[in-house]
C-alpha cells in the first residue's frame, strides 16, 4: 500500500492548505492557503522541508490519525494545540508529545491532536503530501471544492498519500514558540472606501473592541461590536478584495475577509489589516476580541520588512533536540474542549 | 467621474477606479489598462484583478514601493481617460466565445414565468436574450463565473423575491441589466432561464468556456436534445467554442 495518513477522526475543519494559488483572481479564483503562514512555515521549518510545502491545518480541534507508512516524521505548530501518540490500538497510555519540536511516529502509531486553543494549527510532514498541485498549489479552497485532498475537508477513513515512505534517519528539532502568540490588537491601514464612513464612524472603528462571531470561515468572519452602518450608502459596484479587507454591510456589522475570500464584493471596506499581521488575523477565533489600530503606510511598509527578516531565519531558529525525555511531555494533560465552526454558508 | 484614483487595499495592492457605476467605457479603460501592465512586466507586480469599477494591482511590496508603482500605473492610466467617452482607443486583445444555450423549462425554472412577466413568448424570449454579443465585465463569486452585459432593456427583470437554494451547474440567469453563468451549483437570486450544458472554468480540464475578462460570449440556441447530447465529453468535441471572426 501507498505511505499515508489514515484519518480515524477528522476534527471539525482539516485540510490540506500551503501558502496558496495566487495569480488566478482574475478569473474569480481566491489565493487561499495558510490562515496562519507563519506557523505553517515554522512546522516546515521543524521537519526540513522547504517554507510553502502543504501540511494539515486543524481549525477548531485536530484529527486522530494512524500511520500506514514505514514511519514518517511530524511537527505540530501553532494554535495551542495539545497531541498524544499511541503506541498501538491496544495500548492504554497516551504520551504527549512536546509542541514545537519534530517527531518520528512508526507504522501502526496513533496521533491524536487535541482542542485548538485559537485560530489554527499545522500538522507538517516530512516531504509532504503525495498530492497533484492544482494551478500551483495544494491548498484545499473548500467552497471550490478545488486542491488539497479531493478538493475537500478530511474525513473519517480518508489516506493522505505522504510524498516519503519513510523518515529521514537524523536527530529531531525543536524551536522556541514564542513568535506563536495570538494577538488582541492587529493594525489596518485606512480602507479603499474609508470615504463612505463619517469621520466620527472612523474613529469609534479604531476605538472598538470587536468579538469574532461565530459566523466564522476560512473565507472570513463576522465582527460584533460597535454597529457602523456607512454614512454614505453600502452598496457599491462590485471591486476587487484583498485578504485583510474590512467591509462593512448595511447591518453596519463588520466582517474582515481572510485566506479564501471571495475575490470581488460590493460592500464598502473601512480598512484593510496589514500584510505583516495577516498570520496574526489566521489566529483568532470564535470569541476572541481584537481591536483595530490605525498606523500609515510607512509604519505598515516597516512591519513586512521586519516579517520578512524573521521568516528567513525561521530555519536557523530551529536546534537539534536533546535526546533526553522531555520534561515536557509529562505536562499535557487531555483536556479536550470541542469548539464550535461554521465552515458553512457564506454571506455574499 | 473622469479621470481615476488610487485606492490604497493594504500595503501590498491598490485599485485604479475608473468609476463608480457598471458601464461599457470604464470596463474598457479598466480591461486595456490590465493589458498594459500585463505588457509592461513591472517589476514587482503580482497580478492584476479587473472589476467593473476599478483595477486592483497587488504587488510585493519588497520588490517595488507603493508609491513608486502607482506612479508608473498612473501614467498608464492617464491617457485612457484624456480621450472623449467615446473616442476612447480599445485595442486590448479578446476571444469571442460561443456557448449553447437550452432554453426549455425542463433546465430553466424561471424561464416560464420571466416570459409570462415579459409579456413575451418563450421562443422570443430566448431570441432576444441570444441575439447581442455580451461583454465579460468581470469574473468573480465562484471560480470562472462571468457577469455579461448589456442584457437588452425589454429583458431587465428584478431578482427573485426569494433566491432559489439551489440552481444546477451550466444555469444562465438575468437580473437588471446583466446575465450571469453559474460554473456550479449554487444558491441564486436570478431568473433562469436557459442552461449550458458547457463546463465552464475548470483547472483540471481543457475544454470548457475558459472565459477571461473583456472576452465576447454568444448564446447559441440549442434543443433539449442537443443540450442533452454537448453533456457527453465526447461529444463537445465537435462543438465550435470560438466566433472569432466576428471579432469587433
Amino acid at each position: 500500500m501507498t505511505p499515508a495518513l489514515r484519518i480515524l477522526s477528522p476534527g471539525p475543519l482539516t485540510t490540506v492548505q500551503d501558502l496558496g494559488r495566487p495569480g488566478h483572481q482574475r478569473l474569480g479564483v481566491p489565493v487561499g492557503g495558510a490562515l496562519d503562514p507563519v506557523a505553517l512555515r515554522a512546522g516546515n521549518a521543524l521537519v526540513g522541508n522547504a517554507p510553502d510545502v502543504g501540511a494539515l491545518e486543524c481549525v477548531g480541534a485536530g484529527p486522530t490519525l494512524i500511520v500506514e507508512a514505514d514511519s514518517v516524521r511530524l511537527a505540530l505548530v501553532g494554535g495551542g494545540a495539545p497531541a498524544w501518540r499511541r503506541a498501538t490500538a491496544d495500548d492504554a497510555r497516551e504520551t504527549a508529545l512536546q509542541p514545537g519540536a519534530s517527531f518520528t511516529l512508526r507504522r501502526g502509531e496513533r496521533l491524536r491532536i487535541g482542542a485548538i486553543v485559537h485560530g489554527a494549527a499545522y500538522l507538517a510532514v516530512e516531504g509532504g503530501f503525495d498530492i497533484a498541485p492544482v494551478l500551483g498549489s495544494v491548498s484545499t479552497y473548500v467552497r471550490g471544492e478545488i486542491g488539497g485532498f479531493e478538493g475537500r475537508p478530511l474525513r473519517a477513513g480518508d489516506r493522505v498519500p505522504l510524498a516519503r515512505a519513510e523518515a529521514t534517519p537524523r536527530r529531531e528539532r525543536e524551536m522556541t514558540m514564542d513568535f506563536l502568540a495570538p494577538a488582541d490588537t492587529l493594525r489596518v491601514v485606512e480602507g479603499p472606501q474609508a470615504d463612505f464612513f463619517a469621520p466620527e464612524q472612523i474613529e469609534a472603528f479604531h476605538a472598538a473592541r470587536y468579538r469574532i462571531g461565530a459566523q466564522w470561515s476560512r473565507m472570513g468572519a463576522r465582527l460584533e461590536g460597535p454597529a457602523l452602518p456607512p454614512a454614505h450608502g453600502f452598496n457599491i459596484v462590485s471591486d476587487a478584495i484583498v485578504r485583510g479587507s474590512i467591509q462593512i454591510p448595511g447591518s453596519g456589522q463588520p466582517i474582515v475577509l481572510m485566506s479564501e475570500h471571495q475575490t470581488t464584493g460590493g460592500y464598502p471596506k473601512i480598512a484593510t489589516v496589514i500584510s505583516a499581521d495577516l498570520h496574526l488575523l489566521g489566529r483568532l477565533g470564535p470569541g476572541d476580541s481584537v481591536r483595530f489600530a490605525r498606523v500609515a503606510m510607512e509604519e505598515a511598509a516597516a512591519a513586512r520588512t521586519l516579517l520578512t527578516a524573521e521568516l528567513e531565519g525561521l530555519a536557523r531558529r530551529t536546534r537539534e533536540r536533546p535526546d533526553a525525555v522531555d520534561p515536557f511531555e509529562r505536562l499535557f494533560d487531555a483536556n479536550l474542549i470541542s469548539g464550535v465552526f461554521d465552515a458553512g454558508p457564506s454571506w455574499n | 467621474m473622469n479621470g481615476f484614483r488610487i485606492l490604497p487595499a493594504g500595503d501590498s495592492a491598490f485599485a485604479v477606479e475608473f468609476g463608480d457605476t457598471i458601464d461599457r467605457i470604464v470596463s474598457e479603460r479598466v480591461l486595456t489598462l490590465a493589458q498594459l501592465i500585463e505588457r509592461a512586466h513591472l517589476s514587482g507586480v503580482l497580478e492584476t484583478i479587473p472589476t467593473f469599477r476599478s483595477l486592483m494591482v497587488a504587488f510585493d511590496p519588497a520588490r517595488v514601493a507603493f508609491e513608486a508603482l502607482a506612479r508608473t500605473v498612473s501614467k498608464l492610466a492617464e491617457p485612457l481617460v484624456a480621450f472623449a467617452r467615446d473616442q476612447a482607443p480599445s485595442f486590448r486583445e479578446h476571444r469571442c466565445w460561443r456557448a449553447p444555450a437550452c432554453y426549455h423549462p425542463d433546465v430553466a425554472p424561471d424561464l416560464e414565468a420571466a416570459a409570462a412577466r415579459l409579456g413575451l413568448s418563450m421562443a422570443e424570449l430566448a431570441a432576444r436574450h441570444a441575439a447581442p454579443s455580451y461583454h465579460v465585465y468581470m469574473l468573480g463569486f465562484l471560480p470562472g463565473q462571468p457577469y455579461l452585459g448589456e442584457l437588452p432593456e425589454s429583458l431587465a427583470l428584478p431578482r427573485r423575491e426569494t433566491p432559489r437554494l439551489r440552481v444546477e451547474a451550466g444555469s444562465i440567469g438575468v437580473a437588471m441589466r446583466m446575465t450571469c453563468i453559474f460554473p456550479r451549483a449554487t444558491p441564486c437570486g436570478l431568473n433562469v432561464i436557459a442552461r449550458t450544458p458547457l463546463p465552464l472554468w475548470n483547472p483540471t480540464q481543457t475544454d470548457g468556456l475558459l472565459l477571461q475578462p473583456g472576452d465576447a460570449l454568444r448564446f447559441v440556441p440549442v434543443s433539449l436534445e442537443t443540450f442533452e447530447s454537448l453533456g457527453n465529453a465526447d461529444a463537445r468535441a465537435s462543438w465550435r467554442w470560438r466566433d472569432d471572426e466576428a471579432a469587433e
